[in-house]
């Protein structure tokens, strides 16, 4: 579904990421594991088209997309989580689920979304970032699910959150998967994105280093600590 | 003769009459200045020329084409958003990567050469239009006598800022722009145009004013310098109020006018700088302005 090869880029003079290559198959949940500053929020925004300057291959469905606008890469139905969640504060909730344009047909309808999410539809006239962190966090995800959009690019969904909302996520992101959308995760939470991933990606310097399917995860657990630093 | 605060009621209804009308051309323009501002961060000095524009383009357009006030209500600002609409495909577009400053004097040249380009063609004394029939003539409302077209600007002004305030504030249109001021790239990874969301703006901004020319050509002398009187005022009101803040640029547009009404009736040497004073003694007590959030 997504093929990414030789990806480079560039904030100004930096050179973030050197070649990176990966892939993404419909229906999987796939990492991006890494330590910080390894590159892999950069990798999502330049997926997006959100950085200065980048090169190489980014294929989605066979469509070239290394040349185009982050508008028409959001068309292309890729939907887009960013870290800091990018809750408008001048929009109500209901305003911040509703912003996105619907892309395709099949996105989930808002009684679905409403169901998956109860707070929102309670906290719909509030503004969005009167909402606690983890509640921010489902409506970062809430409003790309509406739009169509089947490969969904979240960053670090669990980041700054207290572990009973991070299971909460957890839950969400399973059941997006059964669902039908295809998930890449950048994670810094390792023993969350073992319980939701098919396959990682361990991150270093910019460059993909290694892939590990889930089911060898357990025993290369050691080695893959001691690479991540935790 | 009916006496109010020491003043004769007459005299202080008619000044209050002109200080509301000044302050719907006050919130109208700095209407469109906020929109463009919030979106663009541009400080559009153009806008009181284009105000400017409107008002010769329903003087035009009747002096060369026979068409009347009422379409050119519609006409007017349509065409004033297209012209602006090619100077920010053109020109101004180039500026928004660049210091804020580079747009201010860019659209400081556009008034000046406009202003130029016009006074070139009509002279500085400029021409005049008249209200249409259905609008002439006066109303006694009792305690004054209140000209029916004055009566009519001040009714449309207040349609127009409360119309534009509810686009802006409640409606998903809105919504959109409100986004797109506050995180243009994410609006634009969900897959919206926003440069031409932007384009759209500043055309719908300036044909604000466009439209608020076509309501100033049979109140004022319609001639190349009657942008620039106002806007020096409408920047004031914009500071005031707070850049950026719809709601907060229309009650200022609106209170300014009617408290420069009243400093002309009790003290009329500072009726032209009464709005400055009130500048400075806000931006003492609250840099943000009166209804903007601190930057």
């Amino acid at each position: 579904m997504l093929e990414i090869a030789d990806l480079n880029a560039w904030y100004d003079e930096s050179h973030v990421l050197h070649g990176m290559k990966f892939e993404v198959r419909e229906g999987e949940c796939v990492t991006l594991l890494g330590r910080n500053g390894a590159g892999k929020s950069t990798t999502l925004k330049a997926i997006m088209g959100l950085v200065p300057k980048r090169t190489g291959s980014i294929r989605f469905r066979g469509a070239e997309l290394i040349a185009a606008r982050p508008d028409t890469i959001g068309r292309a139905g890729i939907g887009f989580c960013p870290e800091d969640r990018g809750i408008f504060a001048g929009l109500t909730v209901e305003e911040n689920l509703m912003l996105p344009p619907v892309v395709a047909p099949g996105g989930m309808s808002i009684a679905d979304i409403h169901e998956l999410f109860p707070n929102l539809r309670e906290r719909a006239k509030s503004p969005g970032t009167k909402l606690s962190g983890g509640e921010q966090q489902m409506l970062a995800i809430a409003r790309i699910l509406r739009t169509g959009a089947k490969l969904l690019l979240l960053d670090e969904p669990t980041e700054g959150l207290a572990p009973v909302i991070v299971q909460q996520i957890g839950h969400m992101i399973a059941e997006i998967k059964r669902r039908g959308f295809t998930v890449l995760l950048v994670e810094q939470n390792f023993r969350f994105a073992a319980k939701l991933a098919d396959r990682h990606y361990l991150v270093e310097h910019g460059q993909v280093v290694d892939m590990i399917p889930a089911h060898e995860l357990a025993a290369r657990a050691e080695s893959l600590n001691q690479r991540l630093g935790i | 003769m009916l006496m109010i605060l020491g003043k004769p009621a007459p005299l202080l209804f008619g000044q209050l009459l002109l200080g509301i009308i000044n302050g719907s051309f006050y919130a109208m323009l700095s209407l469109g200045l906020a929109i463009i501002f919030g979106l663009l961060n541009v400080i559009n000095f153009a806008h009181g020329a284009l105000f400017m524009v409107g008002a010769f383009v329903t003087w035009g357009l009747l002096h060369y084409l026979g068409i009347g006030y009422w379409p050119a209500m519609v006409l007017a600002p349509v065409m004033v958003g297209a012209f602006g609409l090619g100077l920010e495909r053109t020109l101004i577009r180039f500026t928004y990567k660049l210091d804020i400053l580079y747009g201010l004097l860019l659209t400081f040249g556009l008034a000046l050469v406009l202003q130029g380009l016009f006074t070139n063609a009509y002279g500085s004394s400029g021409v005049s239009y008249s209200a249409p029939d259905l609008l002439s003539g006066t109303l006694n409302l009792g305690f004054m006598y209140l000209p029916v077209y004055r009566g009519f600007v001040v009714a449309a002004a207040i349609i127009i800022c409360v119309a534009v305030w509810f686009v802006i504030e409640k409606t998903s249109l809105g919504a959109l722009l409100r986004a797109s001021t506050e995180n243009p790239a994410l609006v634009q990874a969900f897959g919206v145009n926003v440069p031409r969301v932007i384009a759209l703006t500043f055309a719908a901004g300036v044909a604000l004013a466009g439209l608020a020319g076509v309501l100033a050509a049979p109140l004022y002398s319609v001639n190349p310098g009657m942008g620039t009187d106002l806007i020096n005022t409408v920047f004031a009101v914009v500071v005031i109020g707070g850049m950026g803040s719809i709601g907060g640029a229309i009650l200022t547009g609106f209170g300014l006018g009617i408290i420069q009404g009243f400093t002309e009736v009790y003290y009329p040497a500072a009726s032209s700088v009464v709005v400055f004073a009130v500048m400075a003694v806000v931006l003492l007590a609250r840099p943000a302005g009166l209804f903007g959030r601190a930057a």
